[in-house]
């Protein structure tokens, strides 16, 4: 195991050796269940698809994920165990990938453990599984996308209460970004190039079609990139600020 | 061998480290000195790849600690200030965490493993989570992490700060025993530690080097070297019996205790017989008489502010 993977190991134990792990789980089952069947009216509608319940997760995972987030090196920074790792043998970009994809990986197994949902639809009726397994990926990846922001803004202070509202105030902009709101709200002059850039990189944009399972390549890699882009950032926010 | 050359490292106005040069080389234990704020945690910081230097370089067994950072750190341990480690993990589970970075896989790991807990004496509380350790043991903790891997380089940033005077003994023995083939940096500002585990001490003042000796020779810079502290029991003139005798300088009487005099050394050297001859021939009342070695503290505080030793 190289380390990366030793890294990954100790972080997503360290989750479920504390009662993070278990109250974001059980939080984060509770809250789908009452946006799902509620809120989204998933009797009501009388369609056998998981609409209402992939639809609701942008908004759940605005404040949830960057709770998982904020630790993630504000913590290493206060307890001083930062200047422990930085000066074991260990790259700094196994450092930030293991971190992020022990998050990750508790997102997905929290998104995994919705699957009495699935079961119930099943039940109910005949839904598209195709749908429903593209959807599940799209959620995961949106997960990806909010933990890199949160990533990089816990890297970028001591304070994890600093950490997440930062986060939470980003990851929302970039929600709204692809909304109607947001797109009246520019000014006119501004030209129409930038615009549909600002909305190509909202998160509704490319998760909508996902969640409706349309798996567009582009999508998926428009996450991808948005991940990276944000650890790569993480790295040199860690590598200015370990100083202070 | 480490070779430190030309070191600077700057914050914004600040420097911390003011064109450092120095070479320690291995069986050298060597006590880094000086006032808080002097640059010693900055010192180390970089020495470990922690900080990058804003100018100069560190070179450990000939790998340049910001081109080759992995295998530069690979040949060290270090404890950092505070001795910080995962506090939600048990000792045992820390400790396998380190044992895996460091290389270790298989049976080793817990060969290692247990090595280093009975080399520290952490076998009582290798099953607690390090959160719920008393300060000494988190210490002692820090230094099984640092010591592991065998590491040729063992960079301590104040290894006994809050230890109890029987964990100090431990860990200054500790210390000893581990560098016979090693290199030793350790940084205090405990003097009587210098004097107890260094072959070596350097004293360093506003980011630059002001003293670097073995700490024998720094307790001879003392004008208390070859002094001879007397206690009477009741007041007599010494300085009017001492005015003859040749090599002895000034006598200064101790403000907290009565009839206690120090007999300072003129130039440097032995003055105990000429001192003892004359108490003999005048009787001098005396109930304590011994010499002093020099004391570390005093240079200590002449060479960091700036005075004459």
């Amino acid at each position: 195991m190289d380390n990366f993977g030793i890294i990954f190991k100790r972080e997503l134990m360290s989750y479920f050796a504390t009662p993070l792990a278990y109250i974001f789980i059980v939080i984060f089952l509770i809250s789908n269940g009452i946006f799902t069947f509620d809120l989204g009216g998933f009797y009501l509608r009388g369609q056998a698809d998981l609409l209402p319940f992939f639809s609701f997760h942008p908004w759940l995972y605005l404040f949830m994920v960057p709770a998982i987030a904020m630790t993630l090196w504000a913590d290493e920074r206060k307890t001083g165990t930062i200047e422990l790792l930085m000066t074991l043998p260990v790259r700094l970009s196994d450092a930030v990938l293991g971190k992020f994809f022990a998050a990750w990986a508790l997102t997905g197994i929290a998104l995994l453990l919705t699957f009495p949902i699935w079961l119930t639809v099943n039940y109910l009726g005949d839904p598209d599984n195709g749908v429903i397994l593209t959807a599940y990926i799209g959620s995961w990846f949106m997960a990806g996308g909010f933990l890199a922001i949160g990533s990089c803004m816990s890297a970028a202070t001591k304070n994890s209460v600093i950490a997440f509202i930062l986060t939470v105030s980003i990851c929302f902009v970039f929600v709204i970004m692809g909304s109607p709101i947001l797109l009246e709200a520019f000014p006119e002059w501004l030209p129409q190039v930038i615009v549909d850039a600002l909305s190509a990189m909202g998160f509704l944009t490319h998760y909508d079609s996902i969640a409706k399972g349309v798996l567009d390549i582009r999508d998926v890699l428009f996450f991808a990139v948005f991940i990276a882009a944000w650890l790569f950032a993480s790295a040199i926010v860690i590598e200015i600020k370990k100083a202070n | 061998m480490i070779k430190i050359k030309d070191l600077s490292k700057r914050f914004d106005q600040f420097t911390a480290i003011d064109d450092l040069s120095f070479n320690v080389e291995e069986g050298e234990v060597l006590g880094f000195l000086g006032p808080n704020g002097a640059g010693k945690s900055t010192t180390m910081k970089v020495i470990t790849g922690f900080l990058s230097p804003s100018s100069g370089s560190v070179t450990i067994d000939g790998y340049d600690i910001t081109q080759n950072p992995i295998e530069a750190k690979t040949l060290i341990g270090y404890l950092p200030e505070g001795a910080p480690s995962y506090g939600d993990m048990t000792t045992l589970q820390f400790l396998n965490f380190i044992a895996q970075v460091r290389g270790f896989r298989g049976n080793d790991i817990a060969e290692k493993v247990q090595h280093v807990i009975h080399e520290v004496k952490l076998g009582s509380v290798q099953h607690q989570i390090i959160d719920t350790l008393s300060k000494g043991f988190r210490r002692r903790v820090g230094l099984a992490q640092a010591i592991m891997h065998d590491p040729k380089v063992l960079i301590l940033d104040e290894p006994t700060d809050g230890l109890d005077p029987n964990q100090k003994h431990h860990v200054r023995q500790l210390i000893k025993n581990l560098a016979r083939d090693k290199i030793v940096i350790i940084s205090t500002h405990i003097l009587e530690e210098v004097t107890a585990v260094c072959t070596r001490a350097i004293i360093i003042s506003e980011g630059k080097i002001v003293a670097d000796s073995t700490p024998a020779d720094l307790e001879a810079q003392s004008k208390y070297h070859h002094a001879v502290s007397v206690r009477l029991t009741s007041d007599y003139d010494l300085a009017a019996d001492l005015s003859e005798v040749a090599g002895v300088g000034l006598v200064e009487q101790d403000q907290e205790e009565e009839f206690s005099y120090t007999i300072l050394s003129g130039k440097g050297k032995p003055i105990f017989t000429q001192v003892s001859e004359i108490a003999q021939s005048k009787n001098w009342p005396v109930t304590e008489f011994h010499v002093s070695r020099g004391q570390l503290e005093d240079v200590f505080r002449t060479v960091t502010q700036g005075g004459e030793v």
